[in-house]
This record gives structure tokens, C-alpha cells and sequence, in this order.
């Protein structure tokens, strides 16, 4: 601090100040530089367009379910028979993990649309195994029910019910 | 700043060496070239006449065992790699290309996916010698480091080549082992969406997993070297946890160390070289040959051998993000054994109590092999949990408490002393080392 030319407190803020402001400038700069690297591994456009599909149901049975390919994952469609929706209607909300009526998980209640991907490690369950009439995964024992419910396992949620509408009252639009 | 007056009288002159040529111990032809690229000295100094503890046993033939495979890994990758199609539609039928038109091309595929498999062998043991002799202590505990990471490496590599050829396993086991992100709170989705590069494991999973499966190979090169550059500066430990003193304790790498390796190496490739040829499916999963289907899980799916205790480990507890953390850190907790042991002796062979405790360590990483394999229900379940809670005892409870109560036997003073005694029954080891 000898040198009064150089060092002045108001220098040194001054310096202070270039110093912020380039490592500032820098980070900003190495930010814009990575994340296009990082970006390009995220779903691109035409991905992402693949969105929607339109699914005829006329010739599913009652009791039946078809299997639909959805960005890659299955997707049940289940036209439940009347003892089945009356079993998922009325089990206790209490007894469940996560929580949720069967009137939420449904657009009309003979039509269960799930995302057929376990919530655990992403495994296809199967129909008609486990002990609550729904589905079973075979990787890690995860038990849903005619909801698509989680009942018991390691996944922690209900199997996801994916966006979708009816076009008409035979035909649903997902996506 | 400093403060230093470059104008003053009293600048001090010190000369540079930009240039060091010279110092080769070589003539001629290779003198020139080692003068100025000294790797010539480098091999010399440190394979030929470098010391190395003359009690080492054949554990210590695994280095470079390891070093040979990864090294056959490589080529067998390369040359797939010039057969190979990395999109979901051609993979599987390009591996079969391989198999059945590729001239030789069985025999390299064979090799490639054997070798994954021996090369974890060799790890493991290799890993045990560093346990069993305390080689992570002081002052090797980050060769100890290394070698984790190195291990990591490997895992991550192995899972990625096994995605490759894109059948029912290869394809699931993607999926789960994917999914596993999703565990991480709020990012997780997102970051498993992009790792896939779509909405599931598909097209472009595959194509990035094909790069990055040999980009990380690689990347295990690096940390090889850096793993022995710090070898050579550390030093070998030994059977007797000792440190050499002066050459009554030691052997020169070349001849001895070299032609004991050999012979090692030898007899581990005959016994792959018979497993492959006689076996080469063993291990693999006959799901594997079905082509990946988006719409089906097979029935049992199951890891790569090499991983079922961790996967035990995952499946033990019914909680996904703790089965996640659990099984991450049962691995992680090797890295902090060099600060969890605080006994001053490195090899079991002087410390009888915790000699125990690593054999049962081995038996339990084998109890979870085999229940990694069976399948999540009634008593496996029962047994992994004793398994887990055995594996995160015996870092976090055993080892501190017994390197502090432990009374080690009495110990030579030196590493010939140790042969001595060795040769005259006062200390037992095994035999065939
Ligand atoms: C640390 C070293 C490596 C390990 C542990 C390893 C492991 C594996 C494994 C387990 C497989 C699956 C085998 C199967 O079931 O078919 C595989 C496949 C493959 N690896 Fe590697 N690998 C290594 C290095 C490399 C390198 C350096 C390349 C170079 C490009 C490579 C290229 C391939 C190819 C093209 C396949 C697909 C063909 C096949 O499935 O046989 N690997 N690898
Ligand atoms: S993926 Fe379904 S239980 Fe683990």
C-alpha cells in the first residue's frame, strides 16, 4: 500500500469492480456455450410433434383392454365391466398412498385410459396378476388396482392417467 | 500486488530452463529420441529396475490383469464398433450380422461381452487384496480414490455396452437403470427425459448410449494412468503392510515381477479363453436374443451378475428414492474406508479380529448376489435387509470400532523379517501365495 499512484482505496474499488463484472461476463459466456451442448440431448421438435393420436375403441369388448404405443410408452385402454368400476369406486381413500377417487382417474367410468408404465422403475405391469384385480409388475412387485392405483411395492404413485379426450363416443384423442 | 520495485538495484537474476535436453541414460538412436521425449528413461526407471517388495503375492499379478483386459476390451470394441448399427432399428439385427456373417465376427463379440465379465472378476478381487491389506491407507488413499472411480467407470460402461444390442434386456434394463434418476427429487423427470432424448428409452437413447459407451472406456484409460502414475510414486504395499527399507526387501520389477505376471495373466486367459469358447452364454440372459419390445416386460428381469448385490441392495427397501440412495452409497462407502480405518496396521494378516469381519463382508456381497437373482418376495426380502444392514455396519460401525479395540499381533520389523518368520511358521498364511 506503499504506492500512492497505484493503489488509492477508490482504485482498488474501481479494480474490484472490473473484476466482478469479467468473471460476471465470463460465467455468462460459458453458460451460453454449454447449454446449447446440454440442450441438444433434450426431445427435439419433431419429437415432440409425434404428440397426439387419435384411438378407435368400437371394437374393444367390455372387460377387454388394447395396448396403444404413446411417445414410446404403451398406454391401456380398459373398458371396465360394472363390477369392476363399482370395486374401484368403493375402496376407502384411507387404505390408499397416493390418494385419489376412481371419478378423478376417468372420463366416463366404463373407459379406464392409463399410461402403461409402472411409477417405480418404468416397467410394463401386467393384467390380472397381484391381489387388487388390477395389475402387477413384475420387475419389483409393485400391485395397482382397477384403478391403476398403487396399492403395494416401491412405487411411491398410481400409474399416470395421460391427457386425452373423446372425439367422439367411440374414438378418444391422447395428447 | 506485490510490492516488489523492478527498477531497484536489487532485481535478482535467476537463469530459465526452457530447454532440458539431455540426461538420457541411452545411446545412440534412442538416446537422441529419449533426450527429448523421455519415455525411454520413464519405462526403464519405472518397469525395469523400479523395486518392488519381494513378498508380493499373485494378488498383486491383478493390476496388470486388469490392464490386459481392459486393453483386449478396447480392441474387441473398436472392431465391433466397425460392424455395429446404433439406431433401434438396425441394432439388433446388426449384432446378429455379427454373429452369423461377420467373418470371426462371434469370435470378437464373444470376447468383447466375456471379457465385461472377467474383467469384473478381476475387480473384485482386486478390490478384496486392497481390503484384505489395508492398501488404502495412508499414503494410498487416493490410488484407493482412483480405483473407485475407476469402478464407477466401469459400471456405467458395462451398463451402457449392454444396451447395445437392443433385446429384451438390453432394453429394460435401460429402463430401470434410467429411471433410477427419477428418484431425485423435482429435477428427476427432467433429467431422465434427457438422458433418453424422448418421452422412453428409444432411437436416440440408443444412438447417445453407443457414444458414450465408449466414450467413458476411454475416459477409464485416463484414470488408469493417472492410477499408475500415482502407483509409482507411492509405492507397492505388500502382504505385510510393511514398507520396504533397503534392497534385502525388495525385488526388481524386471525380471521377477514380470515373469510372475505373466504366468498369472496366462492362466487367467486360459481359463476365460475355455469359459468363451465352451460357455460364451453363461452368464447373459436368453431374453436378450428376443429384439426389444416397448409393450412387453419380460417376466424376470435381472442385471448383469456383476451387479445383482447392489440391485439386492435397491430392491430391499420399499421406498424408491431411499432404495436409490441405499444402493448409490453402498458402493460410495468403499471410497470412505481409508478415513474410517484408524489402525496404524495395514494387512489382516497381523489383525485377527478384523480378518473376521472382512470374511463375513465377502460372504454378505455374495448372500446379495444371490438374492439379487431371486425373485423381491417373502424371506429374500427378509435376507436382503440383513444383508444391507450387515454392508453399512461393517463400514460404519465395525471397521472404526475395531481399529481402535483391536490388538494386532506382533509384527516384524521389516519385510524380510516377515519372510523369515513366514518361512519359520510364525506367521500363517495361505500356502499356494
Ligand atoms: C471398459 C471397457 C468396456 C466394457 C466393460 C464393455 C462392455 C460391453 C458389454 C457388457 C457389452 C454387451 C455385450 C453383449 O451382451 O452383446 C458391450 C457391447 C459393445 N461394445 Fe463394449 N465395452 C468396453 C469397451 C468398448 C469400446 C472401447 C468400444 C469401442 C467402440 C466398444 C464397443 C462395443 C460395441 C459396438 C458393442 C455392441 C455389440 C455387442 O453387443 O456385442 N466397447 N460392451
Ligand atoms: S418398475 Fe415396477 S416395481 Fe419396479
Amino acid at each position: 500500500m506503499s504506492n500512492k499512484n497505484n493503489n488509492s482505496p477508490e482504485k482498488k474499488n474501481r479494480r474490484d469492480f472490473i473484476t466482478v463484472a469479467t468473471g460476471a461476463l465470463a460465467a455468462v459466456g460459458v453458460g451460453a456455450a454449454i447449454w446449447p451442448i446440454i440442450n441438444q440431448m433434450n426431445p427435439d421438435s419433431s419429437v415432440k410433434a409425434l404428440a397426439s393420436i387419435e384411438v378407435d375403441l368400437s371394437s374393444i369388448k367390455e372387460g377387454q383392454e388394447t395396448v396403444v404405443l404413446w411417445r414410446g410408452k404403451p398406454v391401456f385402454i380398459r373398458r371396465r365391466t360394472n363390477e369392476q368400476i363399482l370395486e374401484a369406486q368403493k375402496v376407502d381413500l384411507k387404505d390408499l398412498k397416493d390418494p385419489e377417487p376412481d371419478s378423478k382417474r376417468v372420463k366416463k367410468a366404463e373407459w379406464l385410459v392409463l399410461i402403461g408404465v409402472c411409477t417405480h422403475l418404468g416397467c410394463v405391469p401386467t393384467f390380472g396378476k397381484g391381489e387388487y384385480g388390477g395389475w402387477f409388475c413384475p420387475c419389483h412387485g409393485s400391485v395397482y388396482d382397477v384403478s391403476g392405483r398403487i396399492r403395494k411395492g416401491p412405487a411411491p404413485l398410481n400409474l399416470e392417467v395421460p391427457n386425452y379426450e373423446f372425439v367422439s363416443d367411440t374414438k378418444i384423442k391422447i395428447g | 500486488m506485490t510490492e516488489k520495485n523492478f527498477n531497484s538495484d536489487s532485481e535478482i537474476i535467476k537463469p530459465v530452463h526452457t530447454s532440458k535436453v539431455g540426461g538420457s541414460p541411452f545411446k545412440g538412436v534412442a538416446g537422441w529420441i529419449d533426450n527429448r521425449l523421455p519415455i525411454l528413461r520413464i519405462f526403464k526407471y519405472e518397469y525395469l529396475d523400479f523395486q518392488v517388495p519381494k513378498s508380493l503375492n499373485y494378488f498383486w499379478s491383478l493390476g496388470g490383469i486388469l490392464m490386459v483386459c481392459l486393453i483386449f476390451l478396447i480392441i474387441t470394441g473398436v472392431t465391433l464398433g466397425m460392424h455395429y448399427k446404433p439406431s433401434s432399428s438396425e441394432a439388433f439385427n446388426s449384432v446378429e450380422k455379427i454373429m452369423r456373417d461377420v467373418n470371426f465376427g462371434w469370435l470378437i463379440r464373444y470376447a468383447h461381452m466375456n471379457l465385461a465379465s472377467f474383467f469384473f472378476i478381476a475387480v473384485y478381487l482386486h478390490i478384496f487384496r486392497g481390503l484384505y491389506y489395508g492398501s488404502y491407507k495412508e499414503p494410498r488413499q487416493l490410488m484407493w480414490l482412483l480405483g473407485i472411480i475407476i469402478f464407477f467407470m466401469m459400471m456405467a460402461t458395462a451398463f451402457l455396452g449392454y444396451t447395445l444390442p437392443w433385446g429384451q434386456m438390453s432394453y429394460w434394463g435401460a429402463t430401470v437403470i434410467t429411471n433410477l434418476f427419477s428418484a431425485i427429487p423435482v429435477v428427476g423427470k427432467f433429467i431422465v427425459t434427457w438422458l433418453w432424448g424422448d418421452y422412453a428409452v428409444g432411437d436416440s437413447t440408443l444412438n447417445r448410449f453407443y457414444v458414450l459407451h465408449w466414450l467413458i472406456a476411454f475416459g477409464i484409460v485416463g484414470i488408469v494412468v493417472f492410477h499408475v502414475i500415482a502407483l509409482h510414486i507411492v509405492g507397492s504395499n505388500n502382504p505385510s503392510g510393511i514398507e520396504p527399507v533397503d534392497t534385502r526387501d525388495t525385488v526388481s520389477f524386471a525380471p521377477y515381477t514380470t515373469s510372475k505376471d505373466l504366468f498369472a495373466m496366462l492362466v487367467f486367459l486360459l481359463i476365460f479363453v475355455l469359459f468363451m469358447m465352451y460357455i460364451p452364454n453363461y452368464l447373459g440372459h436368453p431374453d436378450n436374443y428376443i429384439p426389444a419390445n416397448p409393450l412387453v416386460t419380460p417376466a424376470h428381469i435381472v442385471p448383469e451378475w456383476y451387479f445383482l448385490p447392489y440391485y439386492a441392495i435397491l430392491r430391499s427397501i420399499p421406498n424408491k428414492l431411499l432404495g436409490v440412495i441405499a444402493m448409490v452409497s453402498s458402493i460410495a462407502m468403499l471410497g470412505l474406508l481409508p478415513w474410517l480405518d484408524l489402525s496404524k496396521v495395514r494387512s489382516s494378516v497381523f489383525r485377527p479380529i478384523w480378518k473376521q469381519f472382512i470374511f463375513l463382508f465377502v460372504l454378505d456381497f455374495f448372500l446379495l448376489m444371490y438374492l439379487g437373482k431371486m425373485p423381491p418376495e417373502g424371506v429374500y426380502v427378509i435376507l436382503s435387509r440383513i444383508g444391507l444392514a450387515y454392508w453399512f455396519m461393517f463400514f460404519l460401525i465395525i471397521t472404526p470400532l475395531v481399529s481402535i479395540m483391536e490388538t494386532p499381533l506382533q509384527m516384524p520389523n521389516s519385510i524380510h523379517e516377515y519372510e523369515d518368520w513366514k518361512k519359520k511358521g510364525k506367521i500363517k498364511t495361505l500356502k499356494i501365495f
